[in-house]
């Protein structure tokens, strides 16, 4: 096998970022977890831990 | 390969998918029914602000409230965006749609919901307005015709997925989706978690209501409901900022100024622009500063920052296109020269700047939690959300209808001459809406409350005149604004459903999924610096950028002077 059938079956390499914007799944893996992780899971522990009028 | 049926019209070289077509249709003649609705109540309510007009009774006035807020904030506007995922999925990426027959599912469910909903208000016992805090009671439907309208809006951004995964299996593009469509798709995501949201707190809500559960908790409600409210009009700016891109690249050929950044900025958009939500609570006791610090400030600015990016990019791209198009004399030729008779671009261009020099700037000034406590509460916040969702949303929104008549209804657009003038009636007339709100709110005028002058209560207050002069003025651009809205309705109904059919032929043609892909109309000789004046690539949109930055840190030190002299030191 020649080196020119080598670089042909070679396919071109992805940059790591462009890869994660171009999977709409892990995009919404991310929008889901970081505003729930940061608003609304903090936001639910800060409000059960309120301690309760005696 | 499978066959469908494809046409592709002559005038915009788009190509749709049938099925797709009558779905986006559908979903966008709904939306302009909503818009009427919700209209038709915004009168009422103006006209009951307007002190001098104070035109309804306080029962009518919180009903019609609840009314037009859930009519034009959910119904008109996700009606619309169900119809702009639809066409940036299988019309911009040239495929079939996904389960067409299961996106009709999702329609009549949507459909359903609204009629439900606003069936519950019009009986009068769910007066509770948008926000319906708990412990105040709606009719059950009220709860159920929201779940049901957002089962079917979620069953459609599923459907807008499946139709990315087909285009990617069927090779109906190259490389990453365009930059349309992936503005599409934030707006998708952020959908999806605000429908999550909604069903988090409504379906417990709903079953409060029947008497199911005993009990819930009004501070968890509001950390919920908002998390649903305000993240549904982030999907919103997610999808008129893609109408910006879109129209564009329709009316210039504009490309944008770096695909890679514009990208980069839906992205924060994706990780970040839910966050925002938490303004809505920075009064409230139980949460943390600390919370509320991190989600409003230091995450929410980094959606700020994207906004910024688009805010920058879209008329930088523009004019980019115009100086390669012989524009090029000094900063604003470009500006100058651009068809402003045309309601695509002056539509657009009023929303752009409407919502990044009002909207954009009033919502970073309430997002800061020391002096958001100066305007919380107060008639500024509709006056910042009528910025960002009417200005900015709609505007675009309709904007983009004039486009869309003739290549997707293929009729010709009604009384073209009125059609010229309508964004500036709209566009400009909710600019001074806005502007008197939020100056009224600054002077403390409540957001809620049906009468400014607290009549018979108990304990009263008297506001200064000049609030009451900038109610009525509010009262004034409200009604010239609503005329705007009703001229729109007016083109769009007569255009679509009596106007004249488009001249040229475009016929339905089995043809194959796989189809060419775009070319990119206008690429100046030697890249974007090439067209530019004084070393940069967009001198004129550079220039805007720093007056839109000098105003920014004004109004910014202005509300921190304002808030030294309400809240004295001793």
């Amino acid at each position: 096998m020649n080196q020119e059938t080598t670089d042909t079956k070679q396919p071109e390499r992805v940059p790591i970022m462009q890869r994660i914007i171009d999977n709409p799944f892990l995009l919404l893996f991310i929008g889901v977890v970081v505003p729930t992780v940061f608003y609304v899971v903090w936001g639910i522990m800060e409000l059960v831990t309120i301690p309760l009028a005696n | 390969m499978k066959t469908e049926l494809f046409r592709t019209c002559p005038e915009s070289g788009l190509q749709f998918h049938k099925p797709a077509e009558n779905l986006m249709r559908i979903h966008a003649v709904l939306a302009v029914v909503m818009l009427l609705i919700g209209g038709l109540s915004a009168l009422a309510v103006t006209l009951t602000r307007w002190p001098a007009v104070h035109l309804l009774p306080a029962d009518k006035f919180y009903q019609l409230l609840t009314f037009h807020g859930v009519n034009m904030l959910i119904f008109w506007i996700i009606f619309f965006e169900i119809a702009v995922l639809y066409f940036c999925s299988s019309t911009l990426l040239k495929v079939r749609l996904a389960t067409p027959r299961i996106a009709w599912i999702g329609f009549f469910l949507m459909v359903a919901g609204a009629v439900v909903n606003n069936l519950a208000v019009f009986g009068g016992n769910a007066s509770v307005m948008m926000t319906s805090y708990v412990p105040m009671p709606a009719n059950p439907n009220f709860y159920l015709g929201l779940i049901l309208f957002a089962v079917g809006a979620l069953i459609g951004c599923f459907v807008f997925l499946g139709t990315l995964v087909i285009a990617k299996e069927e090779k109906t593009y190259e490389g990453s989706i365009p930059l349309v469509t992936f503005g599409a798709l934030t707006a998708c995501i952020i959908a999806i978690f605000t429908i999550a949201m909604g069903a988090v707190i409504l379906i417990p809500t709903y079953m409060w209501s029947m008497g199911w559960i005993s009990h819930i908790d009004a501070a968890m409600y509001r950390l919920i409901w908002w998390a649903f409210g305000h993240s549904s009009q982030q999907i919103n700016v997610a999808a008129h900022v893609s109408v910006w891109y879109a129209i564009a690249a329709i009316v210039f050929g504009a490309k944008p100024l770096s695909e890679k950044v514009s990208r980069t900025a839906f992205v924060l958009y994706i990780a970040f622009l839910q966050l925002a939500s938490a303004h809505h609570l920075l009064v409230d006791p139980g949460l943390s500063s600390t919370w509320k610090i991190f989600n409003t400030s230091y995450a929410m600015y980094l959606a700020v920052l994207a906004s910024m990016i688009h805010g920058l990019t879209v008329p930088g791209s523009i004019e980019v296109a115009q100086r390669s198009k012989g524009y090029t004399k000094g900063l604003f030729e470009w500006l100058r020269k651009a068809p402003w008779g045309n309601p695509v671009f002056s539509g657009m261009f009023i929303s752009l700047i409407g919502f990044g020099f009002l909207g954009g700037i009033s919502g970073v000034v309430m997002g800061t939690e020391q002096i958001n406590i100066i305007i919380h509460n107060t008639i500024y916040v509709p006056g910042h959300f009528h910025a960002t969702v009417v200005i900015g949303t709609t505007l675009a929104f309709m904007s983009l209808t004039y486009f869309l008549i003739p290549v997707l209804f293929r009729r010709q657009v009604f009384l073209p001459g009125l059609a010229k003038w309508q964004p500036y009636i709209f566009g400009i007339s909710m600019m001074v809406f806005t502007l008197v709100m939020m100056g009224a709110g600054t002077l403390g005028v409540e957001r809620r409350h049906w009468d400014m002058a607290f009549t018979d209560a108990a304990l009263g207050f008297d506001y200064p005149a000049s609030a009451y002069t900038l109610m009525g003025l509010v009262g004034l651009s409200g009604t010239a604004a609503i005329v705007g809205g009703a001229i729109f309705v007016l083109i769009t109904v007569v255009s679509v459903f009596f106007g004249k059919r488009v001249e040229s032929e475009s016929n339905y043609g089995t043809a194959t999924t796989r189809l060419l892909k775009a070319e990119p109309t206008i690429t100046p000789a030697g890249g974007h610096e090439a067209a530019g004046k004084f070393g940069f690539a967009a001198p004129g949109t550079f220039a805007m950028a720093i007056f839109f930055l000098a105003v920014f840190v004004v109004y910014y030190a202005v509300n921190w002077k304002y808030l030294a002299s309400v809240w004295p030191m001793s």
